[in-house]
């Protein structure tokens, strides 16, 4: 059975509208995308679609109360909200360096999160 | 009085790019004032990914994208002065001279040859929307909600409507999901949303968060605090249709209704604004009609992408720089070819606006926005009658700045020239 589906393409700001056809289970074609990152965001969003989830997270003894984070990689998109409940909870002490790990196998997807700015310690 | 030859107002993405251009370029004298207590600017507040895809290649977060540009800064040992304010800017014979605060070194008269606007830009307030009712708590902008959330840990509410569907609002519509909030609609006075794409994908949609477009606010409930909204829809001159009122029980209402570029400073010194953008009328320097001051980033129109910010910038700190290398050639030009770029048809403005040939690189980029949703249509360039370019669009929208790059050749190919015409073509 032939579907097409018609998706924004999110990979990056141009927004690409996609055309993607589908035999079954399979993608047989992505139209529309004007780069390869499209295709691969075509296929993958009909098959198996993920995100990269940003947040933030508490600090103790910082210049700032909250650092950013994010996913060191992409998880799957129904996993965003397991995500985001497991940063609810935790609270790390400053300095944060840009990179550190602030938690490990977030909400079971197997991606660390981490954090994406500095926060120096607050020198009282 | 200290002078440099070079003053950068604004340390955030455009600043920071500018001050590394052209300290590249040669120049050392130079000199960022910061009115935060950090460089970065916007950047640190916009927690989420999708910056830097063109510049760098790859996906990063706004305080990842804004920390490249600070460690190159740092580098090039750039020097900054944080949580300054610029109170005024004049004209002082050739130079200008930048009147600044801040605690260590109270009130600075500092001279300079070039000056760099990059400011940014403001949202659009309620007081400026003309919605009715009282005003209690719980109205903030999308922006102020960003920053509170993202960096001050505090979350503005817990029932969420927001009006207005530009980026930071859709956002923001995400972000407070994702904190827990229940976001209830966004709302859009146009039959369009001013935000990208992608960002109704994954913000709202991923989200199943309602869009209303053609609707607007008509009505906020709450003496002390919000209680709630009322929405109707609008026609087609955007007055609200009655009938069509429905009411939403909420603590919050945010509002993403537009960005102004922030050019108090400008104005007050004798840059001449656009009407359209709010920002200065540039050349292909980036350079306003006062001789020396240049502009960038959101401070000249109102970007969707960073990247091109950053790029807009380093050219303008390039032009900078150039400017004070013929620092003492100045003002003994002769009289040179300036064409004005004339925008219609749908095309509301570009930037930049003028151009003067003998300052023109091969290619110039000209950056526009359409008002209005076109598909497969064509943005055309005409000298006169003749056409120098005839681009075809899959689809042009107002949330989407485009741009057209313009070959000197055919600038320089006919005598005289005084104006080139834009417009949008509808196949």
């Amino acid at each position: 059975m032939t579907e097409v589906k018609e998706l924004t393409c999110i990979s990056c700001p141009l927004g690409c509208s996609l055309t993607v056809t589908m035999e079954g289970k399979e993608v047989v074609k992505v139209e529309g995308n004007t780069c390869p990152k499209g295709k691969a965001y075509g296929e993958k969003e009909v098959t198996n679609p993920t995100r990269i989830v940003t947040s933030s997270v508490k600090v103790r003894g910082g210049i700032l109360p909250v650092v950013s984070v994010k996913t060191a990689s992409d998880i799957p998109k129904e996993k965003i909200a397991e995500c985001s409940r497991a940063l609810k909870g935790i609270q790390i002490d400053a300095p944060v360096k840009i990179g550190d790990t602030v938690l490990r196998n977030v909400g079971g997807t197997g991606v660390d999160m981490i954090a994406t700015r500095n926060v120096r310690a607050k020198t009282s | 009085m200290r002078e440099y030859d070079l003053i950068i107002v604004g340390g955030g993405p455009a600043g920071l790019a500018a001050a590394i251009s052209a300290k590249k370029e040669g120049i050392h004298n130079l000199l960022i004032l910061e009115r935060d207590h950090e460089l970065g600017g916007i950047l640190n507040q916009c927690i989420h990914n999708g910056f830097g895809l063109h510049t760098f290649k790859e996906e990063l977060t706004g305080p990842e994208y804004a920390y490249r540009f600070i460690e190159e800064a740092e580098k090039l040992e750039i020097p900054y002065k944080l949580n300054t304010m610029v109170l005024d800017i004049s004209k002082e014979g050739k130079s200008k001279m930048v009147t600044a605060m801040n605690r260590e070194d109270g009130l600075m008269f500092l001279k300079t040859k070039a000056v760099v606007l990059a400011m940014g830009c403001r949202e659009r307030p309620r007081g400026a929307l003309n919605i009715p009712g009282y005003r209690p708590a719980g109205i903030y902008t999308a922006g102020t909600a960003q920053r509170l959330v993202n960096m001050e840990g505090y979350m503005p509410g817990k029932e969420v409507v927001i009006l207005g569907s530009g980026d930071i609002g859709l956002i923001m519509a995400r972000r407070m999901t994702l904190e827990g909030a229940k976001v209830k609609v966004v709302a859009e006075l146009l039959p369009y949303s001013g935000g990208l794409q992608r960002n109704i994908v994954q913000c709202l949609n991923d989200f199943g968060i309602p869009l209303k477009l053609s609707h607007t606010v008509v009505d906020i409930q709450g003496k002390e605090r919000v209680t709630g909204i009322t929405l109707a829809e609008v026609d087609e001159n955007k007055k609200p249709i009655p009938g069509t009122e429905e009411f939403y029980s909420c603590d919050t209402l945010l509002l993403s209704c537009g960005l102004i570029p922030e050019n108090e400073l400008s104005g007050k010194m004798g840059v001449e604004l656009s009407r359209v953008t709010s920002g200065p009328v540039v050349n292909e320097s980036l350079e306003t009609n006062v001789e020396g001051v240049f502009a960038c980033g959101n401070v000249l129109h109102v970007h969707d992408l960073v990247d091109y910010v950053s790029e807009e910038a380093a050219r303008a700190g390039s032009h900078a720089a150039e400017y004070i290398r013929s620092w003492d050639s100045i003002g003994k030009t002769e009289e040179e070819q300036t064409i004005r770029i004339q925008t219609e048809g749908g095309i509301r403005y570009s930037v930049p606006q003028i151009i003067r040939t003998e300052h023109m690189e091969e290619n110039l980029t000209v950056r526009f926005r359409v008002g209005a949703v076109y598909r497969d249509a064509y943005v055309s360039v005409y000298c006169g009658d003749k056409r120098i370019l005839h681009k075809k669009k899959r689809k042009l929208a107002p949330g989407e700045m485009e741009q057209v790059v313009l070959k000197k050749t055919d600038l320089t190919a006919e005598e005289g020239l005084d104006k080139i015409v834009m417009r949008v073509e509808e196949a």
